[in-house]
């Protein structure tokens, strides 16, 4: 059976659990937040989490042995377990980090460490240098592509990528020949931040798996919208962050398979991580631990389980159906504006809420400035995606993005609220 | 709203002097990192110290409304004028862009740019508007006529042009 978007009225029921979103802004109009790809509003439940970790479990995990440690300690391992599960993953396949962007930063230094014998780890696999490949996509976050083309520079490896056709999908014509045999390494995005493009997970994961490469989903977009299976998807590491996801922001997480994560050399050092110390040297405690130095962000992972389990609450099929509606109606008023350019796929077949365009004559910050105007947030510029922007023809380009608590009301008004660009620049 | 006012509507749309020409003495490219906006600017200066005078200003803008049209203005403003005047209208400008809506500006002194004072309210336009004249200060001490105001720039000077950057577009190398 396919799941169902939410009715008027459970979709006000949602909205009441979200606060900021019943304010105003700009003189007294009705905010309509359409920016969650940037960042998600939180429901009470997860404010509450947060709040409660404060009021009575506040301690150091894994440090100390007085109550209030073991109970933080326990309250911030049931976090990794839930957000495991929400993901279909094992608690200890887990780590904490601040984001994705974080979460991506230790793979790439994981390499680095490798390469130059640092870090523990056992990992040839890790290994990198000049003659290795390193591959990306065109339409990455800087967040997936920067951390790479670093590692590229400190280490002599080649960063190659995988180009974007017109339609905003990936062009694999020639996926054979950019990930071969010296390919240590494919990053790759879930879905566009941009362009909403769903990618082909299964086929590039099976190419990577044949000339033995390790594969890196970026899925900051995908595991706040849609149900997923780390087993199913076949990667061998995954990096998502907790604030778009309707959890706090300062919490992330990086799945990887235990073989992998275990083979892995560590990125941040110091206390927490290790296992013993000398003077001269230090030998690491087990995944995750290994990868947690410092006292950790605790009430924001208890703040993102909340938001795991607020979402499994509600279906993640059914959150998925709820915004593939909301995009359907988005993408079906943009078409009858002859004057606006969707950047990105125009059907909802592998796309996500994520819809870019361009008003034809009018630069996206003044788009975004009208719509502003009216109460409608929503993101314009590069949205950290500059060489996708180049690919696509545009300097910048005005997003919508939309999340559980969007309704259809709010479509309209943002493309209400979009007439009046034509009227005031004079295009279309 | 009153931000899109028709004179800054009218300077967006035809750029008051706009193409690079020649010749110059200093050429800046400046970008606003947050949303793409681009700016070039070429200034020819010709004497010395009290006596400099901006023979042009040519400059290509590439961004929204708000940045071409101040550039725009900025143009319209200041080419052909001495540089003691090209420093005054720039500190007032500066001064009433980051006033955050406490100067409005004076028309006798900036011309046409008082049509901007609305940018102050909105802090996230304001380095749009900020654009040009800080690749302009930047061009005039490339040229060896630093600007006295010399706080804080709010774009990024970048030597290579973004736009023909070798990877940017040809996918895989
Ligand atoms: C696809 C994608 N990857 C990575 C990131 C980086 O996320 P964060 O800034 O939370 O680390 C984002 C967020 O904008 C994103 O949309």
């Amino acid at each position: 059976m396919t799941a169902t978007h939410f009715t008027e009225a459970e979709v006000a029921r949602i909205r009441a659990d979200v606060a900021i979103l019943s304010r105003t802004v700009r003189d007294g109009k009705t905010l309509v937040y359409l920016d969650s790809g940037a960042t998600s509003q939180k429901p009470a439940r997860v404010l509450d989490a947060e709040r409660e970790w404060y009021e009575r479990f506040n301690a150091a995990p894994h440090r100390g042995a007085h109550a209030l440690s073991e109970e933080g300690t326990e309250a911030y391992e049931s976090a990794r377990s839930r957000i495991a599960a929400f993901i279909g993953a094992q608690p200890d396949e887990i780590v904490f980090t601040k984001n994705a962007t974080e979460a991506i930063n230790l793979v790439a230094y994981a390499f680095s460490n490798a390469t130059t014998g640092g870090g523990g780890g056992t990992g040839d696999r890790f290994r990198i240098g000049p003659g290795d490949e390193i591959v990306v996509t065109e339409m990455e976050h800087h967040a997936n592509l920067i951390p790479w083309q670093e590692l590229a520079r400190r280490t002599g490896a080649t960063l190659r990528w995988l180009s974007v056709a017109e339609d905003g999908r990936l062009d694999l014509s020639d996926l054979d020949e950019v990930v071969n045999e010296r390919t240590r390494v494919l990053a790759f995005t879930h879905q566009s931040n941009v362009l909403g493009t769903v990618n082909p997970v299964r086929e590039l994961v099976a190419r990577a798996q044949v000339v033995g490469a390790l594969t890196v989903l970026d899925a900051c977009q995908s595991v706040p919208h849609l149900p997923l299976d780390v087993r199913e998807l076949g990667v061998d590491l995954l990096a998502f962050s907790g604030h778009k996801m309707m959890g706090p922001m300062g919490i992330g997480a990086l799945w990887g398979r235990p073989e992998v994560l275990d083979a892995m050399p560590v990125f941040l050092t110091g206390g927490s991580m290790i296992e013993t110390v000398t003077m001269e040297s230090a030998t690491y405690a087990p995944v995750p631990q290994k990868f947690e130095a410092g006292v950790p962000n605790a009430a924001q992972a208890i703040g993102l389980a909340a938001a795991c389990d607020y979402l499994a609450d509600l279906g993640m099929d059914r959150v998925h159906a709820h915004e593939m509606m909301l995009t359907e109606r988005l993408l079906a008023g943009l078409a009858e504006r002859p004057w606006v350019r969707v950047v990105g796929p125009t059907d909802t077949t592998d796309r996500g809420g994520a819809v870019a365009f361009v008003v034809e004559g009018v630069h996206a910050h003044d788009v975004g400035q009208i719509l502003d105007d009216q109460g409608i947030a929503v993101r314009v510029g590069h949205h950290c995606a500059w060489p996708l922007h180049r690919k696509m023809r545009a300097v910048a380009t005005t997003r919508v993005s939309v999340h559980v608590y969007n309704t259809t009301a709010e479509i309209d008004a943002f493309l209400e609220a979009l007439d009046r660009v034509p009227e005031i620049f004079g295009v279309g | 709203m009153d931000l899109y006012q028709e004179l800054i509507l009218e300077h967006s749309k035809r750029p008051h002097g706009a193409g690079l020409r020649d010749p110059f003495d200093a050429e800046v490219h400046h970008v606003n990192p947050t949303c793409g906006d681009e700016v070039t600017v070429r200034v020819h200066v010709s004497g010395d110290g009290t006596g400099a005078v901006l023979e042009d200003l040519s400059f290509d803008a590439l961004g929204c409304s708000i940045s071409v049209a101040s550039t725009s203005m900025m143009a319209e403003e200041i080419t052909g004028q001495p540089l003691s005047a090209a420093t005054t209208k720039h500190a007032a400008i500066k001064s009433m862009l980051t006033s955050k809506g406490a100067d409005p500006g004076d028309e006798d002194v900036i011309g046409d740019a008082v049509a901007l004072a609305g940018v102050a309210k909105y802090p996230a336009r304001v380095k749009c508007a900020l654009l040009g004249w800080m690749a302009l200060e930047d061009a005039l001490a490339q040229a060896g006529h630093a600007l006295r105001t010399a706080d804080t720039t709010t774009s990024q000077p970048t030597t290579t042009d973004h736009r023909d950057a070798p990877n940017s577009t040809e996918g895989t190398p």
